[in-house]
């Protein structure tokens, strides 16, 4: 039955992402990105990631449609079609599937228990997840602290990114500036302050979502969550109230200063916990130094850390928005 | 008592179930977009009553069952919310109701 | 009787996501993507009773919070564009 819903699952899958491709019109595109997540996302909760689903919805539900909005703002809504090249391309990928549909001949039957990646590390780590940090979700163990070095390189590709992006985007020093143009284009940044209904809707929700990305990063370690989901969805509350009193209003808020801050400042205190734990005499990373039992030590330390990731990916994500923003005044 | 529970909360499922297909089938049937926009903004809300009552009956007073009503009531905020500014940005770029012109009129 | 019930969402899924190939204006389109968010949330939920792990339902609670501001932005996005457009009008005629 679970295999039955994720075959139809992966079949609308596979027909979103070719109409994707076929689809010349650059917001039609958008639009079939947000149903292509919402499949991923049901497809990753039917077989049983409940935490990957949730990053895929934390992400794709709000911040993907606004930023790829923002980026068509900035550009041309049609697709220049591509002529040349197209057999040699079309080559490529019927020989690169060829190669990859070989390859699953050998792969074990999906949920095998004897298949490799299940004999490997995951045993010992279900086995001693219990034991050596004490949390139900084992998934926040692996990511927390047995492969802490990995989530801590994955911080740091974000925050890159993020300087990646602002440098693309060439923001200015300094905050909003009022359009000089007076009236005409005053509204066009104003976002939906005209219209009551989501703004009264909108309102009244942003605290919530800001209190269940709370929720999410805190109780991270018992069900499906964690810093990333929690900065995303934080990230997803502030850009609401950037689309509803303006995204000045936002800026007002949640300075720039205060979003470079938290980039800097998440991927340094992941980084401050390691060396903590170096100089209270264990290994980097190694949490079971941080507290006199070592066990609460682990979770002390993966809650720490989960904060400075979510810090990071909420200020990563709200630095984008704001600069796609004001590219696109000028 | 159990059983009269489990009756009602069937039925409940089902009737949510068949608002929710009709929905889809208005959705992709009716002639244009402010009709089909109709069909699925409304029994959305009254597809997602059923469903999630009929699950909450089920789950009984537990924290789920909480989870279930705190889902309701943002769909039941949101949903129609998203309708109203969906049709809102229609209207703002020029789809017509009831006008066959709605149809053609891509962007 | 869980079971009718996801199919019943799957293939509205399944439907919306015809009208949303279909087109024929980028709203019924959009329409089609927030038909699909709803219909995911429901999804989850009975999912998540269905296997009888009802922890899950925060992804359901965390899509039905979330998902409008994607429509939210679409109208942001056609408002700021009939003005830049009214703008442009202005300035080349």
């Amino acid at each position: 039955m679970v295999i039955l819903f994720a075959v139809f699952l992966l079949t609308l899958l596979a027909l979103t992402a070719v109409a994707i491709v076929r689809t010349e019109n650059l917001f039609v595109a958008v639009m079939l990105t947000g149903i292509f997540s919402l499949l991923m996302a049901a497809n990753f909760f039917v077989l049983d990631a409940a935490d990957v689903a949730l990053t895929e919805a934390a992400v794709g539900a709000g911040i993907s449609t606004v930023l790829f909005l923002g980026a068509l703002a900035l550009t041309a809504e049609h697709e220049r079609s591509v002529v040349s090249g197209r057999w040699l391309s079309m080559g490529i990928v019927v020989v690169t599937t060829l190669i990859l549909i070989y390859a699953t001949f050998d792969k074990p039957r999906l949920g095998d228990p004897r298949a490799p990646v299940h004999q490997h590390v995951a045993p010992w780590y279900l086995d001693q997840t219990p034991e050596l940090i004490g949390i139900p979700n084992v998934v926040t163990a692996v990511l927390g602290s047995f492969r802490g070095y990995d989530t801590l390189g994955e911080v740091f590709v974000v925050v890159t990114a993020c300087i990646g992006v602002l440098f693309i985007l060439g923001v200015r020093r300094g905050g909003y500036s009022p359009s000089p143009d007076g009236d005409r284009l005053t509204t066009a940044g104003s976002g939906l302050r005209h219209h009551l209904i989501p703004k009264v809707v909108g309102r009244l929700l942003i605290p919530f979502i800001v209190l269940f990305g709370l929720y999410v990063l805190f109780h991270g370690e018992y069900g499906p969550g964690g810093g990333f989901q929690a900065g995303a969805i934080i990230a997803t509350g502030i850009i609401l109230y950037a689309l509803l009193d303006g995204e000045a209003q936002a800026l007002k808020a949640v300075p720039r200063p205060v979003l470079m801050g938290m980039v800097v400042g998440g991927a340094t205190l992941y980084g401050a916990v390691g060396v903590a734990g170096i100089a209270l005499g264990g290994s980097f990373l190694d949490y079971s130094v941080l507290a006199d039992d070592p066990v609460k030590g682990q979770q002390l330390g993966i809650l720490i850390i989960e904060v400075g990731v979510g810090l990071a990916v909420c200020g990563s994500l709200l630095s984008i928005f704001h600069a796609f923003a004001a590219r696109g005044r000028h | 008592m159990q059983s009269a529970v489990d009756v009602l909360s069937w039925i409940l499922l089902a009737a949510g179930g068949a608002f929710v297909f009709v929905g889809g089938l208005g959705a992709l049937r009716l002639p244009d977009f402010y009709t089909r926009m109709h069909a699925a903004s409304l029994t959305d809300g009254m597809g997602t009553i059923l469903i999630l009552v009929g699950i909450m009956l089920q789950a009984g007073w537990s924290l789920a069952a909480i989870k279930l009503i705190a889902i309701l009531v943002c769909l039941l905020l949101t949903s129609p919310t998203a309708s109203y500014a969906l049709a809102n940005a229609a209207l703002l770029s020029g789809v017509e109701p009831g006008n066959s012109r709605a149809g053609k009129a891509e962007n | 009787m869980y079971l009718v019930v996801s199919i019943a969402i799957l293939i509205t899924m399944a439907l919306a996501l015809v009208r949303a190939l279909l087109g024929p204006s980028v709203y019924d389109r959009m329409l089609a993507v927030n038909m699909f968010g709803t219909k995911t949330v429901l999804l989850l939920s009975v999912i998540a009773f269905l296997y009888g792990r009802p922890d899950f339902l925060d992804l359901a609670l965390a899509y039905a919070l979330i998902n409008f501001v994607g429509v939210l932005a679409v109208l942001e996005f056609f408002q700021s564009r009939s003005i830049r457009r009214a703008a442009d009008r202005v300035d080349g005629g």
